[in-house]
């Protein structure tokens, strides 16, 4: 199925792309880091990111849906 | 409320949400400033995931209000690039006593710090250390 991924900040650097549609079989949040962080090399463990789906705060074993948008999101330091 | 602008917030220190039962009122400004962690910083750019953003930091406004014995509750937040002294943060809590309102304004702060899908990026002095992503691991 395709998905829509979105990046911010550190993340957004490391795959050098705001935004793509990935096609993937994997139908989790943690499974998509995983394979998004091998093919990018982002260097931020899943236990220090929170998800976000359709732009909610969700789980990492939350079940993706065709063309939802997922957002991992690296500690964030607003204030 | 809560906002988020790409220009100065400055302009929302003049807002006031006043009401005949107000009794105290408590404000908070986060500047930038020009060191942290032992380093000269230069400036701070800001991102944030908007839409998120604005849905989490309402819900902390409505927690505060639901939390504590207050009136109004609101919060601008500024993003982009931003110098030294600039106003990062500012929040305006009213209540009928003043105690609720600092408690109130600042568990606003403290919960922005945690929830508020917000990132910051520290452009140091000294060129030789490379810009990085930031983020606070302890309650200043």
């Amino acid at each position: 199925m395709k998905i829509k991924v979105i990046y911010f900040a550190a993340l957004r650097e490391q795959a050098k792309k705001n935004d793509e549609i990935i096609e993937t079989s994997f139908t989790n949040p943690a499974d998509i880091y995983n394979l998004l962080k091998k093919k990018y090399n982002f260097t931020l463990e899943i236990n220090n990111l929170k998800v976000a789906v359709n732009d909610c705060y969700e789980n990492f074993d939350f079940e993706i849906k065709e063309m939802d948008s997922l957002v991992f999101i690296p500690p964030v330091a607003g204030g | 409320m809560f906002e988020i602008k790409n220009e100065s917030i400055e302009e929302y220190k003049n807002k006031s949400m006043l009401t005949p039962e107000c009794g105290g009122v408590v404000t908070f400004e986060g500047r930038v400033r020009n060191h942290n962690d032992g380093q000269s910083v230069d400036s701070l750019e800001y991102e944030v995931y908007d839409a998120l953003a604005v849905k989490e930091g309402e819900k902390i406004l409505r927690e505060a209000k639901n939390k504590f014995d207050v009136i109004e509750a609101f919060c601008a937040h500024r993003v982009g690039h931003l110098q030294i002294g600039d106003l990062a943060v500012w929040i305006l809590v009213t209540a009928k006593h003043r105690k609720q309102a600092f408690l109130a304004c600042e568990f606003i702060i403290d919960s922005i710090k945690k929830t508020v899908p917000i990132w910051k990026k520290e452009h140091y002095s000294d060129k030789s250390i490379k810009s990085q992503w930031v983020y606070c691991t302890e309650d200043h």
